[in-house]
């Protein structure tokens, strides 16, 4: 097996079978679960709008609990130098532990499939956005897990990660919205709404899926995978 | 096997390596010793690939470790310093997980996972967790683990740290097994373990290699004088008179008597070994002779002597 694979299959193991994944999962799932129908009445509409809108906050928490540990821990312990004085690259690593984030995350976000059923069941709900929705949370979690991964890798000490994290996670989140956009100058607006996750999440969650967000997703998540394999050769810079 | 070629290596502004540089030939086992901070570690760790060196090279297994590292470290079995290890896995489920990312066949790793365990003798911790095990089941882990792939070399660091003096018995007749076929360096500050385990010795400090060479001849370098305890029944001032003609003659001390006996200290110029003389004298004397001594110079004072 590829060793990417082999590293993914571990961690993922390790993120699945690890008791902050039970609370993770089963916290994430009551929120989600207990937000989207404590509005679903009151409305009256066969949509998930509000469950997508509420998710990518609640991931800014969620997310880096699931990272934290993935590289301080094998700092703290040592561990880090067993695995990097394999015959294997860098690269390789730091790719194998963000499959094992990035699967974990995408198992929990298809747990939430229910939500839309009993909508599908109850209402005439429209396939398009729910589709479109589902894509663009994976594509967010993904960004989120490559930031959290890579700040991680900066520290020995799993809570300053999920801190420094969350923190990272909440600008970049926050930096689109309505609210921080009034209060900057008119020529950084376009600037800030374009580095903002929430931006790009916004359209795809209507359901239309923008090259435009496609590529900011993907090119989040390359950048910083890659900040991630520059931090772990940072230990051979002078 | 392995050619250190004047490394240097600096920490920011501080110099940890400062042009060390030897050569390992093939089944060799090497001690590496030198006290904490003297270098050893940082050596292991560029040796490994793990760190690069700021200057100098390195070759392993006639690959050069900076531009060929993976090619090297193919080679290379390392047991990091305090084995550290994935406690959430048992040692069966973390061999594999290594020889899974070593490349090695499925059909090949179940058998070389069988005889790393027997090899390491880890029988006993098996089917438990790792974070579980005593310190000395947890460092044959790490031992195992460096030998899975069945390299040509082996790096330890300290592999006996930590260990009860059973336990460091068991991993130093581990060592020596394993000596038989293939280049080991390891690094520790128990001076007996390596004079017991190791053909040859590399002292460092301070970055620097202050001294090589099997115990033997480190100990016979460092040697200054030879000092012989003898016991004798004899008259102090005749003894005296008798030595002080001997070739090389540097000092003789008097200790208490006891029931006639003199303790005598003498202390002669010269590395070679007079006992023969000194027993010969006493036969010529008639004397009585109740004990005749050689002081040992131990390893342990040759380190101290280089590394101060």
């Amino acid at each position: 097996m590829n060793p990417i694979l082999t590293i993914a299959k571990k961690e993922f193991k390790d993120t699945f079978f690890s008791p902050i994944a039970y609370v993770f999962i089963s916290v994430f799932l009551f929120l989600s679960f207990w937000m989207f129908f404590s509005n679903f009445f009151i409305e009256g509409e066969a949509t998930l709008r509000s469950f997508f809108s509420w998710v990518p906050v609640l991931f800014i928490v969620f997310l880096p609990s699931v990272t934290m540990g993935r590289w301080s821990e094998e700092k703290k312990s040592g561990t880090i130098e067993t695995l990097l004085t394999l015959p294997l690259k860098e690269s390789q690593v730091v790719l194998g532990k963000f499959l094992a984030v990035f699967f974990f995350a995408v198992t929990a976000i298809l747990l939430t499939g229910p939500l839309a059923l009993t909508t599908a069941l109850l209402g005439n709900l429209d396939w398009g956005p729910v589709i479109g929705g589902y894509a663009g949370l994976i594509l967010l979690a993904s960004g989120y897990l490559a930031i959290g991964l890579f700040v991680s890798s900066l520290t020995e000490n799993q809570i300053v990660a999920f801190i420094l994290t969350v923190v990272a996670l909440f600008l970049l989140y926050f930096l689109g919205a309505e609210i921080v956009l009034v209060y900057v100058p008119d020529f950084l607006g376009p600037l800030f709404a374009m580095a903002s996750f929430h931006r790009h999440f916004e359209s795809i969650a209507r359901g239309v899926i923008d090259t435009r967000d496609l590529l900011y997703y993907l090119s989040m998540t390359g950048f910083f995978v890659l900040l991630n394999v520059t931090s772990l050769q940072s230990r051979k810079w002078e | 096997m392995i050619s250190v070629d004047n490394v240097t290596k600096f920490f920011g502004q501080v110099l940890a390596l400062n042009g060390v540089s030897f050569e390992m030939q093939k089944g060799e086992v090497v001690g590496f010793l030198g006290p904490n901070g003297a270098g050893k570690t940082t050596t292991m760790r560029i040796l490994t690939g793990y760190l690069p060196a700021t200057s100098g090279t390195c070759q392993v297994a006639d690959f050069d470790i900076a531009r060929q590292s993976l090619e090297a470290r193919r080679k290379i079995g390392y047991l990091p310093e305090s084995a550290a290890l994935y406690g959430d896995m048992e040692p069966i489920e973390y061999l594999s997980y290594l020889g899974a990312l070593r490349h090695i066949e499925k059909s090949v790793i179940t058998r070389r996972i069988k005889e790393v365990v027997k090899t390491c003798g880890l029988d006993k911790a098996l089917g438990r967790k790792i974070a579980t095990l005593s310190k000395g089941y947890r460092q044959r882990v790490g031992l195992a683990q460096a030998l899975l792939h069945d390299p040509e070399i082996l790096i330890l660091d300290e592999p006996t740290v930590g260990l009860d003096p059973n336990q460091i018995a068991e991993i130093r007749q581990l060592i020596q097994e394993i000596g038989k076929q293939k280049t080991v360096l390891l690094s520790t500050h128990i001076l007996p373990e390596v004079e017991q385990t190791c053909k040859r010795v590399i002292i460092i400090s301070e970055g620097k290699i202050v001294g090589q060479g099997s115990p033997q001849e480190l100990i016979h370098q460092t040697r200054g004088a030879s000092v012989y305890h003898v016991k004798i029944r004899a008259d102090r001032a005749e003894i005296e008179k008798e030595v002080r003609s001997f070739p090389h003659f540097r000092s003789v001390d008097f200790g208490a008597s006891q029931n006639g006996v003199a303790h005598v200290r003498l202390s002669f110029e010269s590395k070679n070994d007079l006992s023969e003389e000194i027993f010969k004298l006493v036969v010529a004397k008639k004397w009585g002779l109740t004990e005749l001594r050689r002081e040992e110079v131990t390893l342990e004072e040759v380190f101290k002597k280089l590394t101060q």
